[in-house]
């Protein structure tokens, strides 16, 4: 058995032994469940740590027959692309679940099942992005929609059924389509090299160009609607406003990223001919997302509708750096999404704790937190600091890179994306000011500061913002080399620098 | 000289058996005394069930167009389908035993005197075994028979007793009366229809068999305007049974009317008979023809779908939306007939099993939930349902997302295989509308599902009564195949595509 299928394993199997422990329990469950979850983080250490960085293809292979009649397997394997985005699911786990102590409370259920779900949500994101084989990654990436509703719909807060219910359709339907275009291919298989599923193999299909668009378009809208990209992004700010901050963090952190990281593994893989066709109208959305976003995000005066927006924002850097079709592009949007998972992390948490005392969400109401809780303030500060990528902190980095590798292929898509980045200095900059300086609103000065196990939760998260951001080279070791595979395959290189012209 | 016919007796005797337990009950209701009769009916109908299903395993590798003469093919099709009808009956039996779904005394008016005395009294009707089995041996000579003669008798003796069962609910019997008649009337309508085009098919082709017709339309000797309004007509009859729009408005009002356990029978079990019956005669007799149907019933299996889907939006009670959900589900099992393939008939076999465990579950709990007056099926009045007994609603839940499709539920695996199928055969068309429909019909399964977890229940809010053994029983049997069925399909998806082929 592969380290990958243990890892997919050990949250599921956390959750069952939760069950374990009698349901009045609550303060033994919780801490079950977070030395549970870093016990997965442990395993995907070691898994990191036995990485070939050197190697190309999938590592830690496994694959069984699992439903022979349509050449189904159960394949898993990781790449320096999976691997990042599972670290990231791995770290933020046991952080959210310390981080979210008290949100369980006040559920529609039991605490035990909010915890229950949480796992059973980490698994799915783990085996999601390890899935080799289509029909298991279509299988999961629709069934981990169920455990995110019952979190949504069950401990958010305000119109949380409403939100829940939209967020499930949106994904489903985007997902029935996506069902279709891998039906389709499946076929196309069966005529060509036998039925089979495995992304490898369908690669190196030869489909005509109007079947290949149709596809290519079943896959990406089912990851548009993920990521979420311009005009697929309304069901956002209502799970966003809805959610608690712990499944907010999972949510846009890392679930939104399977739609980004589909695009590379899929849509440029096995369709790189409609990837082509397709490009110029994704970079235009991908803008439309940087400048729409940026700009709702100024007028928001809620602060988790604040954080959904910077976040539409951001994915649509990352889609322009995915389709920028440059190995700097796609490596900066690789790193971008772990980048953004962290920041977005950062920012919901503490925004999730601001609003936990305050009782309110509303962006005014937190006046003066700077000089009546500094830790708490500065957290959100420095988080806030990612979020418009200032030099130093790690997402600098991965914006550079995207806004360089976009540079070399489409200038002016470039130059419009740059904007973004002042548009997004206006955004947070503004928050910061209203909400943590100027006098204190009233109702605010018995607000207590951090406590230790807030501090402990938030401060590995901040830490790696910084050091990632002076010192991204590690995690770029293990992404280069998949972003230039996916380019090779893809059938693209890099321009070269067409200096003084 | 009239020579005797040469019957295989091994090969009928499946069917056999199951008239016979008909039979002996019959017999039980006139000999035995009042009090023994339920349990005697149950047992009886039982055994019969098993021992039906236990020869019918024995035989279950025999290939033979001459079991009965030239009318009943025995193959792997037939094998299939007469199973799992079986092992269906066998739970729907379960469920028809349970207490108190059926009237007292049928022949009393409701509201007279004679009802009151005759529930005073505490009688209870149990011939609805007898009844029970009589359709089950219809539904297994339907799936079977090889020409139109004996497909019409396997019809009208799978729709007699499914007309009596229907007016013989316990509660609100007047309805159920009204659904009995309507769905008697419309069904007479919808056999003369068939009937009308068998006629005609027996004029185009000089034979009754489907080999014959399939023979004549090889060599094009007759008439095409016969062919096309035996074909036309043929199908009317065949969708009204299986509830295809625009022949599917008796379904809501009888799903509502008949009692629980009975409409759940026949959702199950009726869908299997009459759509196994629709493949073997397109697949055999229809099969050279197909430019002429298939765009028919293409266009008919869309609109099927969409409006199944559609109107099951605006409903209030739980059976009318099982119902619609029922008509959505005819519209996607029709596009295993339009693939006209051996996977469309491999998937439809496995989506027949599928929607059938679905569906007795679903109704077996719509037979739990009680007021004081008896069944609720209210729809506003099963909110919050989830906090007061969560596993029952849980399994409601289980059933609602298989038949809208989620992963790892059986209803996944079915939708998958019939659309990749119809897919294989170049109808895209048809995929990509039930790819649409299916998110339609999830947003009304997914609102049930919000009415159960999601909102908090009111104070005239219904109980959920403990299930009898029995219907532990269905309920538990109809989880564990939608789950395993969803985790493991290839169990059952080896076994329909080993069984998927029809005799010529």
């Amino acid at each position: 058995m592969s380290l990958v299928t243990v890892l997919e394993l050990t949250p599921l199997i956390s959750a069952v032994l939760l069950y374990a422990i009698p349901k009045g329990n609550t303060k033994l469950i919780k801490q079950a469940a977070i030395a549970l979850s870093v016990v997965a983080l442990g395993i995907s250490g070691l898994i990191a740590y036995r990485f070939d960085t050197n190697a190309t293809g999938m590592q830690f292979v496994e694959s069984h027959n699992w439903i022979s009649n349509f050449g189904i397997k159960y394949a898993v394997g990781i790449d320096g692309l999976a691997l990042v985005l599972i670290l990231l699911t791995t770290i933020l786990t046991p952080i959210v679940l310390l981080a979210g102590w008290n949100e369980a409370e006040g559920g529609r259920w039991s605490v035990r099942t909010f915890y229950v779900l949480m796992l059973i949500l980490e698994s799915s994101m783990i085996a999601v992005f390890a899935a080799t084989d289509v029909f298991l990654f279509y299988v999961i990436f629709e069934a981990m929609l169920i455990p995110v509703y019952l979190l949504i719909g069950g401990y958010g807060r305000g119109e949380r059924a409403a939100a829940a219910m939209k967020f499930l359709l949106y994904s489903l339907l985007g997902g029935l389509l996506m069902l279709a275009a891998v039906i389709g291919i499946y076929i196309i298989s069966t005529n060509q090299i036998g039925g089979t599923f495995e992304t490898a193999k369908l690669a190196t299909l030869h489909i005509d160009s109007l079947t290949e668009n149709c596809l290519f378009l079943g896959f990406f809208i089912a990851f548009a609607i993920k990521a979420p990209l311009w005009p697929f992004h309304t069901w956002l700010p209502g799970a966003a406003k809805s959610a608690t901050p712990a499944t907010s963090v999972l949510l846009l952190g890392v679930l939104d990223k399977v739609g980004t990281y589909g695009m590379i593994r899929f849509c440029i893989t096995l369709f790189p001919h409609a990837t082509k066709t397709f490009t110029p109208l994704i970079i235009v959305l991908s803008i439309i997302s940087i400048l729409y976003g940026a700009f709702l995000a100024i007028g928001q005066r809620d602060i988790n509708g604040l954080i959904a927006f910077t976040s539409i924002s951001h994915f649509g850097f990352i889609v322009l750096g995915i389709f920028s079709m440059t190995s700097q592009g796609l490596s900066g949007a690789t790193l971008y999404m772990v980048n953004h998972g962290f920041s977005t992390a950062a920012l919901f948490l503490v925004a999730g704790w601001m609003v936990a005392r305050r009782n309110s969400s509303q962006i005014e109401d937190f006046g003066g937190l700077q000089r009546i809780t500094p830790v708490m303030a500065w957290s959100f500060f420095i988080a806030g600091m990612s979020a418009l990528a200032l030099p130093g902190i790690s997402s600098f980095v991965s914006e550079f890179l995207v806004l360089v590798g976009t540079f070399t292929r489409y200038p002016v898509a470039a130059i419009f994306g740059t904007t973004g980045i002042v548009l997004a200095a206006l955004y947070v900059l503004i928050t910061v000011q209203r909400s943590l300086h100027g006098p204190a609103a009233p109702g605010n000065e018995g607000i207590s500061d951090l406590n230790l196990r807030e501090k402990i939760a938030i401060a590995p998260v901040i830490a790696l913002l910084v050091i990632m951001g002076f010192f991204p080279k590690p995690v770029l070791d293990w992404i280069n080399p998949s972003s230039t595979a996916t380019m090779q395959a893809a059938g693209y290189s890099d321009p070269l620098p067409k200096a003084g012209k | 000289m009239f020579t005797s016919p040469i019957l295989d007796y091994s090969l009928l005797a499946p069917i056999l058996i199951i008239l016979a337990g008909a039979l002996i009950g019959v017999g039980v209701e006139a000999f035995a005394r009042k009090e023994q009769r339920a349990p005697l009916q149950l047992g009886i109908a039982l055994v019969s069930v098993v021992a039906s299903f236990v020869q019918l395993l024995r035989v279950r590798n025999v290939r033979s167009l001459k079991a009965a003469i030239d009318s009943v093919a025995f193959d792997g099709a037939t094998v299939f389908m007469q199973g799992s009808i079986l092992v269906l009956a066998f739970f729907a039996l379960l469920l028809i035993a349970d207490r108190g779904n059926f009237v007292a005394q049928a022949s009393a008016i409701p509201g007279s005197q004679d009802e009151h005395s005759s529930i005073a009294e505490g009688k209870s009707q149990t011939e609805v075994f007898p009844l029970t089995l009589f359709a089950i041996s219809g539904m297994m000579l339907f799936a079977a028979a090889t020409d139109l003669i004996t497909l019409f008798v396997a019809l009208e003796v799978l729709s007699l007793p499914l007309y009596l069962m229907a007016g013989l609910s316990r509660r609100r019997r007047l309805l159920s009366q009204e659904a009995a008649l309507k769905y008697f009337l419309l069904g007479a309508y919808s056999s003369a229809f068939f009937l009308f085009g068998g006629a005609f098919l027996y004029g185009y082709s000089g034979s009754l068999s489907l080999t014959g017709i399939a023979t004549a339309i090889d060599v094009n000797s007759g008439n095409d305007v016969f062919l096309l309004i035996g074909i036309v007509f043929l199908m009317v009859g065949l969708l009204f049974k299986i509830g295809a729009v625009p022949f599917h408005s008796w379904t809501p009002d009888v799903y509502q009317g008949a009692p629980t356990p009975i409409t759940g029978f026949m959702a199950a079990c009726t869908k299997i008979a009459a759509l196994g019956a629709m493949l073997r005669i397109f697949y055999v007799a229809l099969s050279a023809d197909v430019v002429m149907w298939r765009p028919i019933v293409t266009v008919i299996s869309i609109i099927t779908m969409l409006v199944g889907a559609i109107a099951a939006l605006s409903q209030r009670d739980v059976k009318r939306t099982l119902a619609f959900s029922s008509i959505a589900h005819a519209g996607f099992l029709l596009t295993g007939i339009i693939a006209l393939n051996q996977s469309g008939l491999k998937a439809s076999l496995f989506y027949l099993v599928a929607y059938g465990f679905a569906t007795i579950g679903a109704f077996a709990v719509v037979t739990l939930v009680r007021d004081s007056a008896g069944e609720v099926s209210d729809m506003n009045r099963w909110v919050g349902l989830g906090k007061k007994s969560p596993l029952i609603a849980g399994a409601f839940c289980l059933f609602l997302l298989s038949f809208g499709g989620i992963p790892l539920t059986s209803g996944f695996i079915a939708k998958f295989s019939i659309f990749t199928a119809a897919y294989e055969s170049g109808n895209t068309t048809v995929v990509v509308f039930g790819v649409l429909t299916s998110a339609i019909a999830l947003f009304f399964y997914l609102r049930v599902i919000v009415m159960l977890f999601f909102t908090e229940p009111k104070s005239d809010a219904v109980t959920v009564s403990v299930p009898s053994l029995k219907v532990k029983l269905v309920l538990a049997a109809s989880v564990i195949v939608t789950i395993v069925l969803g985790v493991y399909p290839s169990l059952l998806l080896n076994s329909a595509q080993s069984f998927a082929s029809f005799l010529r």
